[in-house]
């Protein structure tokens, strides 16, 4: 057997050399730096939203729409506004959660192995990095220049659907490989067909958490702004009926307001701004709260 | 130089579960002390106070006093980053820098408290290696990644990695218990060689393990489920596995349980 | 850690094998269920397909009529007869501003996602992380309002200063730098895709196995060292890819970018100059006038951007897989 190395003369514990605890410090610092850095901006956005919008949060803002009001004049109210996004929204998810949903379930409980599941998965990943303008420039080639149908909140519904779709896959997805297998196992011991299992067992389960999901994505599509520039196009007036003609939006009421060069025209971008930040946070806020019950699901 | 370590007291909590209770021990230089006893009676949350790795975990916190000769490694003004410098650790599963070869695993601890020198680098790492039982089987790959290597040579090449910076104190929590059982021979020679310089401590739950490599054996055991661990006895392992003081102790080394 | 997950989903497949697949298909409930959870995932393959096709073919009639070469113009003018327009400026414009975006905004981001992983109390952790991922709620359009009106005024005196002391750096040089610059519509974008750099990279260095932070603490490593030893080298390919996902998401960006910059023709690669357009900002921007043949030639620029924006993509997640290697 080979002789030990004699261990160097222990100098008791010691400490760590000056430059190494330096160099330990400065980088924790930096990376508070890093943090604090990034609450800047969220910060200032937030307070310039809420400083600026304030002003023109007042009833007529939400009882009243741009008809026959001119970018300098006071008064003007974003109700069409907010109807138009309630409806368009209110539609993409009438078409994209039940897509999602089933993608999901398809993904999950079918799919196994299989090629067509992976080939799925993978565009679902690709979908999720479509830039939302090339959303708004499908449905335009597609139901307005090649079906034949004009401006109108449907049509943009579609193009928002495209961007929500890829996100309410991957939530269920990854609510329904939460459940249990042993709840998949049962179920099916008891002779309960598939179908049954994933409608009854499996999906009651994976609820709130696909519930979470879909909250979190409408917040998403509900700001965005690009897509419903090509297919709702713009209107000062109230349209109700989202399968004719264009309507408006609360992104695109901000965008226009803003392209005017007038100070109350930029005063109600600001609120429409405000309001818009407003339902998303609030929805942001109901989806953790709904996420927080369903904690205990989880394993 | 091999120190002696003595424990005071100590308690060990994972946020609100009181791990475990009150132990008070003896460890002594150059000899080899191994840990027995049944799953979660806290052997190795006990390994881990004494290099100061329990409080690693998000949670965890000790109260009581290791004395390391004559310091405490509790004490207000000790960093805990310098006790494990002089308290090194081999873990159950071998755990090699994955990115790194076998010489810079070999190195890591080294470069870390500033050996620069190429030459002098290479010395310590040889002697190292060598020191582990693994020279041979690696000197013509040093520069290969030191994941490529089997289970057992891993595990030397993390005794190396742990001997490199030639530490006071050598913990190993479960060493072999990953491993074949011709890798398991390697490393219980080794530990029979490193005890001439080394105060090595030895988690282990293979009972002959113990018998055959340890000086001294320690029992630990609960009394149940949410219960804090407790030291039973802890005597010269031809002692405790002939004639135990304690029944609890003979009841586990004859099998009657645990 | 990994070889349990890796028992988990194969006990998963095995599962979902054994389950009664074939078998009970004669069912009607569950043949009509799976048939329409299966033409659901197809109808995101044809999506996808369509996208492509009708993209392509409401940019052919366009790009027959354009009488300048499509990938080097730097005009612009599909409305005019004859129509002249090409890509150029765009391009410029898109690559310079996400560019100038991942490298603002991936050394920030991946110090919050260290921030958040390993030097947060564990108890805030999460919440930290919540307060970081409001950035992606707040939308587009807000950033843009933020941008041309709050911010813009703040660029101008940093322009300034980036000008004075660096100008002999050619992006930063020119005579008359701006608030509406390039360079502004990257600070905003960097801003936007800090949340998903981070959280990304949060994820990647919270999957960072616990045995190798252990073996270099038990090294007697610093928090940082551990860091650059065990946690770095195992994420590297996880940072690369999430700020690689940055890119694309700040390429196609519209909104916030259209409103901070004011369009001047022509490239110019002083970015700290006002001017420049983007792809998609470009788009926002000149739909509302456009004909029919500068809607076709939108089309086409806006397939240009998305096949971009495709590659970076999938680029980007074929990195962020590659760690898995690593385990």
């Amino acid at each position: 057997m080979t002789s030990l190395s004699t261990p160097r003369k222990g100098s008791g514990l010691g400490s760590v050399s000056t430059g190494r605890k330096v160099k330990d410090r400065t980088v924790q610092g930096l990376v508070y730096l890093a943090f604090l850095l990034a609450l800047v901006p969220l910060l200032s956005v937030l307070w310039t939203v809420v400083v600026n919008g304030a002003k023109r949060l007042d009833p007529t803002f939400f009882q009243f729409s741009m008809n026959a009001v001119a970018g300098k004049d006071p008064g003007g109210g974003a109700y069409h506004a907010i109807i138009g996004t309630l409806q368009q929204v209110a539609i993409t998810s009438a078409i994209a959660v039940p897509i999602a949903v089933l993608t999901a379930i398809y993904l999950v409980e079918y799919a196994g192995n299989g090629r067509l599941g992976k080939v799925i998965s993978f565009f679902v990943d690709v979908m999720t990095g479509i830039p939302s303008i090339v959303a708004g420039l499908f449905v335009l080639a597609l139901w307005l220049l090649t079906v034949g149908f004009g401006f109108s909140g449907f049509a943009g519904a579609l193009a928002l659907a495209i961007l929500m779709i890829p996100t309410v896959v991957r939530a269920t997805e990854e609510m329904l490989k939460l459940v249990p297998n042993d709840l998949r196992e049962a179920s099916y011991a008891l002779g309960v067909p598939r179908w049954r299992t994933i409608c009854f067992v499996i999906l009651p389960t994976a609820m709130t958490g696909i519930v979470t999901g879909v909250m979190l994505a409408v917040a998403r599509v509900m700001g965005e702004t690009a897509p419903l520039l090509l297919t709702i196009f713009f209107t000062k007036a109230i349209n109700t009926n989202p399968f004719e003609g264009p309507q408006a939006s609360l992104p695109t009421f901000i965008w226009e307001q803003a392209s005017d060069p007038n100070q109350t025209s930029i005063d109600r971008a600001w609120t429409g701004a405000l309001v818009l930040i407003g339902i998303i946070m609030l929805l942001n806020l109901l989806a953790r709260l709904v996420a927080r019950r369903s904690a205990p699901v989880r394993r | 130089m091999a120190k002696r370590i003595e424990v005071s007291g100590l308690h060990a909590y994972y946020g609100g579960v009181h791990a475990i209770e009150d132990i008070s021990m003896t460890v002594e230089p150059r000899s080899v002390t191994a840990f027995i006893g049944p799953s979660g009676c806290g052997k190795s949350t006990f390994l881990r106070t004494l290099n100061r790795m329990h409080e690693v975990i998000p949670g965890a916190r000790v109260e009581g006093k290791v004395m390391l000769d004559a310091e405490d490694l509790y004490g207000s003004s000790i960093d805990p980053v310098a006790v494990r410098r002089v308290v090194g650790m081999v873990f159950q599963r071998p755990n090699p820098f994955p990115t790194m070869s076998i010489y810079d695993n070999v190195a890591a601890g080294l470069k870390l408290n500033g050996v620069r020198r190429k030459g002098q680098l290479d010395e310590i790492v040889e002697q190292s290696l060598q020191d582990a039982n693994l020279w041979n089987e690696v000197k013509d790959r040093l520069g290969k990644p030191g994941a490529g290597l089997s289970g057992g040579q891993q595990q030397r090449l993390c005794i190396a990695r742990a001997i490199a910076v030639q530490p006071q104190v050598l913990l190993m929590d479960e060493p072999c218990s990953a491993l074949d059982p011709i890798s398991t021979l390697a490393i219980e020679d080794l530990i029979g060689k490193l005890k001439s310089q080394y105060t090595i401590v030895i988690v282990t739950h293979n009972m002959q393990q113990a018998a055959r490599v340890s000086d001294r054996t320690a029992f630990f055991n609960i009394a149940g489920t949410g219960q804090p661990g407790k030291l039973i006895e802890i005597d010269d392992t031809s002692k405790i596995f002939t004639n135990p003081e304690q029944k609890a102790t003979e009841d586990y080394i004859t099998g009657r349980f645990g | 850690m990994t070889t349990q997950t890796g028992v988990e989903s194969a006990e998963a497949g095995g599962a979902r094998h054994r389950a009664p697949g074939r078998m009970s298909t004669g069912r009607l409930g569950d043949r009509i269920f799976a048939g329409s959870a299966t033409g659901s995932g197809l109808i995101v393959l044809a999506i996808m397909a369509a996208i492509a096709v009708f993209l392509v073919w409401k940019a052919i009639p366009a790009l027959q009529a354009n009488e300048a070469n499509f990938i080097t113009s730097e005009e612009w003018n599909p409305n005019a007869t004859p129509a002249e327009f090409g890509i150029a400026q765009l391009a410029f414009g898109t690559v310079m501003s996400s560019l100038l975006a991942m490298l603002l905004a991936t050394p920030v981001a991946i110090g919050i996602a260290l921030f958040i992983a390993f030097y947060s109390p564990r108890r805030l952790a999460s919440g930290l992380g919540y307060i970081v991922d409001l950035l992606a709620a707040v939308p587009s359009i807000v950033y843009g309002l933020w941008g041309a009106v709050f911010l813009s005024k703040h660029m101008e005196g940093v322009s300034g200063f980036l000008n004075s002391t660096l100008g002999w750096i050619p992006f930063l040089g020119g005579d008359s730098p701006g608030k509406n610059s390039i360079f502004t519509a990257g600070v905003v974008l960097a801003i936007m895709i800090l949340p998903i750099i981070s959280s990304i990279s949060r994820e990647v260095f919270l999957q960072v196995p616990q045995a190798h932070v252990e073996a270099s603490l038990a090294l007697g490593a610093t928090r940082w060292e551990m860091i650059r030893m065990s946690v770095l080298p195992y994420g590297q390919s996880g940072m690369i890819g999430a700020s690689m996902l940055g890119l694309g998401r700040a390429m196609g960006e519209t909104i916030a970018v259209a409103m901070v910059l004011t369009y001047v023709p022509g490239i110019n690669i002083h970015l700290l100059e006002d001017g420049g357009a983007t792809f998609a900002s470009n788009i926002a921007n000149s739909f509302a006038e456009a004909s029919e043949n500068g809607r076709g030639a939108l089309i086409a620029s806006g397939l240009v951007l998305f096949v971009i924006t495709l590659l970076v993509n999938m680029a980007a997640r074929a990195v962020v897989a590659r760690r898995k290697e690593f385990v």
